[in-house]
């Protein structure tokens, strides 16, 4: 991975005016409709529990309910492939498209099958995806990278799109306005054919039902229904931790999901199925089920919980640290709160240097857990994380690990703490004389550049508390 | 080891010997309060969405099992005077109808009309106006429509291609809420949950009605 | 009543006036307070970096300086969120069972200054008086781990001469976050920026609230930015004029 860390990408980020602007239009909007759609309901708080007590379930018995969903899903005319990682994903769907002697397919939005690149593998392959959800294929014609989990071109404003079909899409219509009604209209116009001729669909799901066997795509525009009803072949790539135990807990997971996502009740379209349906949809159907690094957060009994995430993204867009970076600062598909506890887990805390900031990319304030439907603790898991990071890293001499021990050391005795509030309050009057420092020596320099700092007083607390209620 | 083995395998060592069994509390809302009026607060919630819809009162009839009535069980007339008015307000000219939709209902001016029977290239449903068709449920407080492929529903691409879908809902098809719902359908067939009229939210996180699916979606609730 | 004052590092070195407007409050309301010296570090900054080796014997260390006392009280939510909620955890990983034993005996008897008044003592006006326009900022631990909810500013509405004006978007994070304002030194300051000018915007004289360090960082933009706005602990302000 060259991406660089978290903090570094960050400040590129916040330098972008547009960007900050886009994202806090945005975010903003979405909050402001998740809280009126979640006011609605008085049993919210239950309907998390149940949320988060159905993810559990589904986890703490994963390999029955996959077995399950495994038999379901073939019994019903599907076929079921297994996939270690990324490379293995990637071949099996190669694969089944070359079978179907396809050399193009239409592809529905799936964080699945941009964490396996497998975009990329079918170029290499003499494939051709098209994606077709309207913010894929703003950032597929833009060359560019997806910033949101549920709205990957949440990063551009409506003139940007308007610039960027004018210039990337050859049947874009003349005179196109940056009204969202027109641009909807020209990707509509644009893959309209597409749909139509397709034969073979690529889709990910959000939920896969062990019991029935069923499938569900949850979306808005119809792209999915296009890309699940029309071609021949469809080619659906699952992360292993969608399976969700009952068709009763499609109850709660679709109640929860619309509100957290996009604010809506009920999102336009969702499409449930089962293995194939003789004369309605495709005539076949492949179920790659993906592991790439789940297992391993499954062993992690705090990292886990990032499992239960139902990609609603909620948590990216309560987050102060994503309203201001943004999605590419993450270094991940999978940005924001739920990317900084779930991408180290997937690669590997220690893996990179991007992995190894993620969990310090927050403030810890909790405004992703008070929002997340499924109860994920993601202030929990990211103290842990770092607690990971640190232990990874005990064996390299860092100024940090230093400090850090030193502090340690000084607070395992209350003499040492005491000495050191009088030589800094002794130092701090011989060098400053005014209420507040401007400069300081790194690595405090990082706090003084833009921010002034408290001159400490010349009495640290105990020692007013010894001079004003103790005997001498 | 094989690929499933291997994931298998990677999974039981992860969760190790003992296994807590989880509960799932289900203390949420499972039902509408009886006082509610169930076809109204869906017309409200269904509208929200951009839906356009309508209401028109047929009288029952009696209804055999398995007889000529079985898949209307109410008074045609009324309701294919309702559907005409409605289409009159739409530019639609052609219309395409699953295979068993009953004649009774056909809007009575002159529009072109394409029996699903047998199944139409999807290029002739591409050039039709419009889908007229009948559903499985609806929730009210989503203003939500279910079809999962059954009486007068069709296969999925019918209500899909065409820019416009007229959808007739009884009164006595629409549950309060999702969970009543989940437990009326049938989940073996597929199954299409349409909220309002194909939108998107990928540009600003504003939504705008009107991207691959129908553009138009009219409701004739049956009461 | 008899009252631990657990005073943290922090403030202890930087912010002693708070401290110390903490004693005035509690003594002014009858109470005696008492102070034990012992008493260093909660560990916040370790845990929260993830030094969780290096916490163990600082949590150890709490739960005995404050063992035998019924009731302990500190000018500082995050602190007390890191003792009520974290020093549990830290234990639980530590695998000691005498230390979850002491920690549990403790911990639940560690509140922050504003929920003592308002939970335990039943206090909302305390007699203070600041004739100020304060704006309230909600600090993220109060707010969320501790779910001070509107305890302060039910104090500082109690004050009399002081007009509470609203904060907008008064629960999003000031962008301090410990070593966050260090190790994102970028987004920390975008973060605080949006918040003083906010601040700003409500044309209040002084922003309060219930954590030195947060203030800290916003005070310390206000300042570089040459705002008039003075930043203050509640409890300075609600110990002003309670001599009187």
């Amino acid at each position: 991975m060259g991406m660089p860390a978290f903090p570094e990408a960050a400040r590129t980020a916040l330098a972008d005016g547009q960007l900050r602007a886009n994202l806090r239009t945005a975010t903003g909007t979405i909050r402001a409709k998740r809280a009126a759609v979640v006011a609605e309901r008085a049993d919210w708080e239950q309907l998390r529990e149940a949320g988060r007590a159905i993810k559990d379930q589904a986890l703490h018995d994963l390999d029955t309910h996959l077995l399950r969903l495994e038999e379901q899903v073939t019994a019903a005319g599907g076929v079921v492939h297994w996939a270690r990682d990324a490379a293995e994903a990637n071949r099996i769907v190669v694969g089944l498209v070359r079978a179907a002697a396809a050399d193009e397919v239409v592809k529905v939005k799936s964080m699945a099958t941009q964490e396996i690149e497998l975009n990329e593998a079918l170029a290499a392959a003499g494939i051709t995806a098209h994606e077709t959800d309207l913010a894929e294929l703003i950032v597929q014609l833009g060359h560019d990278r997806p910033s949101h989990i549920l709205v990957p071109a949440i990063h551009r404003n409506r003139s940007q799109i308007r610039d960027l079909f004018q210039r990337e899409m050859p049947d874009a219509p003349p005179g196109l306005t940056d009204d969202p009604v027109a641009l909807a209209g020209a990707a509509r116009e644009h893959l309209r054919r597409k749909f139509l001729a397709a034969r073979v669909a690529i889709s990910g799901a959000n939920f896969a039902v062990a019991e029935t066997g069923s499938l569900v795509v949850v979306e808005s525009e119809g792209n999915g229904r296009m890309c699940l009803t029309l071609p021949e072949v469809l080619i659906s790539v699952v992360g292993i931790e969608k399976v969700i135990p009952t068709w009763q807990d499609l109850e709660v997971m679709l109640q929860l999901l619309p509100r957290s996502a996009t604010g809506e009740r009920m999102n336009p379209y969702t499409t449930i199925w089962r293995g194939t349906t003789p004369g309605d949809g495709p005539r076949e159907f492949h179920l790659v089920l993906l592991d790439n690094g789940r297992t391993a957060a499954l062993a992690d009994e705090i990292g886990r919980d990032a499992l239960r995430c139902i990609r609603c993204s909620a948590c990216l867009n309560v987050c102060p640290v994503y309203e201001r970076t943004g999605g590419h600062a993450y270094g991940s598909v999978y940005p924001g709160p739920i990317g900084a506890i779930l991408t180290p887990q997937l690669r590997g805390v220690d893996a990179d240097p991007v992995a190894k900031s993620l969990p310090y990319a927050s403030t810890l304030c909790g405004a992703c857990y008070e929002v997340c439907p499924v109860m994920i603790d993601i202030p929990k898991a990211l103290v842990h994380l770092r607690a990971k990071v640190v232990d990874a890293n005990r064996a390299n001499p860092s100024p940090e690990r230093t400090a850090m021990k030193v502090a340690a050391w000084i607070f395992a005795r209350t003499r040492r703490l005491e000495l050191l509030q009088r030589l800094t309050a002794r130092v701090a009057s011989l060098l400053f004389r005014k209420p507040t420092i401007t400069r300081l020596p790194p690595p405090l320099s990082r706090w003084t550049e833009t921010r002034d700092a408290p001159t400490p007083p010349p009495e640290p607390f105990r020692d007013w508390w010894s001079r004003t209620r103790e005997e001498p | 080891m094989d690929a499933k083995s291997e994931i298998l395998s990677r999974i039981r060592t992860a969760l190790g010997p003992d296994r807590t069994p989880v509960d799932v509390p289900r203390t949420y809302t499972r039902t509408t309060p009886e006082t509610d009026d169930i076809p109204t607060l869906f017309a409200t919630r269904a509208a929200d969405y951009q839906a356009r819809v309508r209401r028109v009162t047929a009288q029952p009839t009696l209804a055999g099992p398995g007889g000529p009535t079985a898949l209307i069980p109410f008074d045609p007339v009324p309701v294919a005077a309702a559907i005409t008015d409605l289409l009159k307000t739409t530019h639609v000219r052609s219309l395409v109808v699953p295979a068993d939709f009953p004649e009774a209902l056909l809007p009575q001016d002159n529009y072109v009309i394409r029996r699903d029977d047998p199944p139409l290239p999807v290029a002739d449903l591409d050039t039709t106006d419009a889908v007229l068709t009948g559903c499985a449920a609806a929730i009210a407080e989503t203003g939500t429509i279910i079809l999962n492929a059954g009486p007068l529903q069709g296969r999925r691409a019918l209500t899909l291609i065409p820019d416009t879908h007229l959808c007739l809902v009884r009164a006595d098809q629409i549950v309060g809420t999702v969970p009543e719902a989940l437990s009326t359908v049938d989940a073996t067939a597929p199954l299409t949950w349409i909220s309002g009229p194909s939108a998107t939210s990928d540009i600003e996180l504003h939504r705008v009605e009107g991207v691959h699916g129908p553009r138009t979606l009219l409701i004739l609730i049956i009461d | 009543m008899r009252i631990g004052l657990f005073v943290t590092c922090f403030n202890d070195t930087l912010f002693p006036a708070s401290a110390r407007a903490v004693v005035r409050v509690l003594e002014r309301l009858g109470h005696e307070v008492v102070f034990p010296r012992s008493q260093t570090c909660c560990g916040q900054l370790h845990f929260n970096t993830g030094y969780q080796r290096e916490c163990v014997p600082l949590v150890a260390k709490f739960a005995a300086d404050f063992a035998d006392l019924d009731h302990v009280v500190s000018p500082s939510a995050s602190c007390v969120a890191m003792v009520r909620e974290h020093h549990p955890r830290v234990a639980e990983v530590a695998r000691d069972p005498g230390l979850a034993r002491a920690v549990a005996e403790t911990a639940p008897r560690v509140r922050e200054f504003t929920e003592f008044l308002v939970d335990v003592l039943g206090v909302t006006d305390v007699g203070a008086t600041f004739a100020h326009r304060v704006t309230y900022h909600p600090t993220c631990h109060g707010l969320r781990v501790l779910g001070l909810a509107d305890r302060p500013t039910a104090l500082l509405r109690a004050v009399r001469g002081l007009r509470l004006l609203d904060l907008p978007e008064a629960t999003q994070c000031c962008g301090f976050g410990g070593t966050f304002a260090l190790k994102n030194a970028d987004t920390s300051v975008a973060m605080g920026a949006d918040k003083a000018r906010h601040v700003v915007d409500t044309g209040a004289e002084v922003l309060a609230a219930v954590d030195n360090s947060c203030l800290m960082h916003v005070g310390g933009l206000l300042s570089r930015n040459r705002s008039a706005v003075r930043v203050m602990h509640v409890a300075e302000i609600l110990a002003n004029g309670a001599d009187a």
